[in-house]
């Protein structure tokens, strides 16, 4: 079967835009879900990725390519749960409910609005087969500016998602940083929408991260692991879903889930079976 | 010269620090004393312009945010998620970073310099352990490693002292001794008024407004912390306290 899919990669060019597309997604949801886990911004990447829909359903009715809508109402989402947060006593979290909320309210008011063109079931689980040239070059370029940033502002993501109060003491524009972080979980969201869907997207951000978290010693170590945990799991889920016939965002995310679920109970020291182990010696 | 020039601090229209107007001379460690609420954390961030606030604050005749690469500032550790996948070494060179440009990574100098502090610290056996295995004693003696190498002149410490063992204390405090006597300014918030005269060069007694700032005995007395507490509290007196001992162990 492999050998199958193989051969089928070599074959067939939707299936190489589908490979290249879910790796690259598989390692930016990786190094960025690092940072939102260690951030505790786990709820921010669902609420940004549920607040997209309209965006999507903008850009269909538009005939633009969706990801320029999604994008602009992902970044209005990000900075609108902000200015709720900052403005009034309602918590980050209440803020995040209200904005997500209603941005999905509108997204699936628009796509019925928009039916005839529009696939619903397309938008919310994904599907990466149906990647075409231009999604993937976008999702190239996107990728192309999130590691270039992370790499560059390394140290400066580091220290204000450890010490935040450190960082802003020693004069780093903590705002900006994460307004800065906002901006690319937007482009990276976005970027997953085809691959996983508005659901479902909020898995590959999180599960990866979360999954060499138990892991990792080190941020650069975590981002490393994440990455290829997202990698990987993009790619088997593309197999499963190409081989059996089955919805390429739902696969992925399954395969995550077994990865965390592996190491949640069998990682090295921190892992809950030898916990157990340990406790009854 | 540490100075502040009408610092307040308004918080939901609520006066949290009304005026404040202080000096601490340079190569002292201040202590910032007062009752819950007094606003002493909220003193030292807006010093450091963290909060909302009006009034100036200058070190050495400049104002302080144009040269925060030459300060250090240690919050309350509960503050910090100490979950965070970081190994001890590097939470200490962590003190470096500010001074590196954006695309400078600490090198071998820096592994060096923090490897000694950690030793002043007496935690370089640990260098290696992740900061999630340490007690908050040895977190606070992590957190005073990162102080050292960012080798600033004016340093400032929320409640260094709580939740942390009789031998931590000692280390740092000793440890800051050492830093004031080669002309470092250090304000500490501090809570434990039994060891100001041990402690302490100097203290600034807030309720809100500034009742008092000094040295130690002209500040220390039963009227002003009457004044601030709003209760009589004994004060023992500058003889029955000891003097802070400036050597290492």
């Amino acid at each position: 079967m492999i050998h199958q899919f193989i051969s089928d990669v070599m074959e067939f060019s939707f299936l190489q835009r589908a490979l290249i597309t879910s790796i690259i997604i598989g390692v930016i949801c990786g190094v960025i879900g690092c940072f939102i886990v260690l951030r505790g911004l786990a709820l921010m990447g669902d609420a940004i990725s549920h607040a997209v829909l309209p965006g999507v359903a903008i850009s269909y009715m538009l005939g633009i390519n969706f990801f320029y809508g999604a994008a602009l109402f992902g970044l209005l989402a990000a900075l609108g749960i902000g200015f709720v947060n900052q403005n009034s006593n309602i918590k980050n979290d209440s803020a995040i409910g209200i904005v997500f909320s209603s941005f999905l309210a509108l997204g699936v008011l628009l796509v019925a609005k928009a039916q005839s063109s529009i696939d619903l079931t397309e938008i919310l689980f994904g599907n990466v087969l149906t990647v075409k040239g231009e999604d993937r070059t976008l999702t190239i370029i996107v990728a192309a500016i999130v590691l270039i940033i992370v790499i560059v502002f390394y140290k400066e993501f580091l220290l204000s998602t450890f010490d935040s109060t450190m960082a802003a003491a020693s004069g780093l524009p903590v705002k900006l940083i994460h307004y800065t972080i906002m901006v690319l979980l937007t482009l990276v969201t976005v970027a997953s929408l085809q691959t996983v869907g508005v659901i479902l997207v909020v898995s590959l951000l999180i599960t990866p991260a979360a999954t060499a978290y138990l892991l990792a010693k080190r941020l650069s170590t975590m981002i490393v692991m994440s990455s290829i945990i997202g990698a990987f799991s993009a790619v088997i889920g593309l197999f499963l879903s190409f081989s059996y016939n089955l919805p390429s965002g739902v696969v992925i995310v399954l395969v995550i889930t077994a990865i965390f679920v592996v190491t949640f109970f069998l990682a090295p020291k921190t892992g809950l079976l030898w916990k157990i182990i340990k406790n009854k010696k | 010269m540490l100075e502040t020039k009408g610092i307040t601090v308004v918080y939901n229209k609520i006066e949290a620090l009304e005026s404040i107007d202080l000096e601490v001379p340079s190569g002292n460690i201040y202590g910032i004393i007062g009752p819950n609420g007094a606003g002493k954390s909220t003193l030292i961030k807006a010093m450091l312009d963290l909060v909302p606030h009006s009034g100036n604050t200058l070190f050495n005749g400049e104002l302080i945010k144009n040269q925060r690469k030459n300060l250090s500032y240690v919050e309350q550790k509960s503050n910090i998620d100490t979950t965070f996948p970081m190994k001890v070494i590097d939470c200490v060179i962590l003190g470096i970073f500010p001074k590196l440009s954006p695309l400078q990574r600490p090198g071998k100098l820096a592994k060096i310099k923090a490897e000694e502090a950690l030793k002043k610290v007496n935690m370089y056996e640990h260098c290696n352990r992740q900061i999630s295995e340490l007690s908050g004693g040895q977190f606070q003696r992590i957190l005073i490693a990162r102080t050292i190498i960012q080798d600033s002149d004016l340093i400032f410490l929320d409640e260094p002292f709580v939740g942390i063992d009789i031998t931590s204390e000692n280390i740092i405090i000793n440890l800051l001794g050492e830093l004031a006597s080669k002309g470092r300014t250090i304000l500490i918030v501090h809570h434990d008024l039994s060891k100001v005269h041990k402690y302490f060069d100097g203290l600034i007694l807030l309720n809100k407004s500034l009742i008092s700032y000094g040295k130690v005995s002209d500040v220390y007395t039963s009227k002003n912390i009457q004044k601030a507490f709003g209760t009589e509290i004994l004060v023992a007196s500058e003889k029955g306290g000891t003097q802070r001992d400036t050597s290492i162990h």
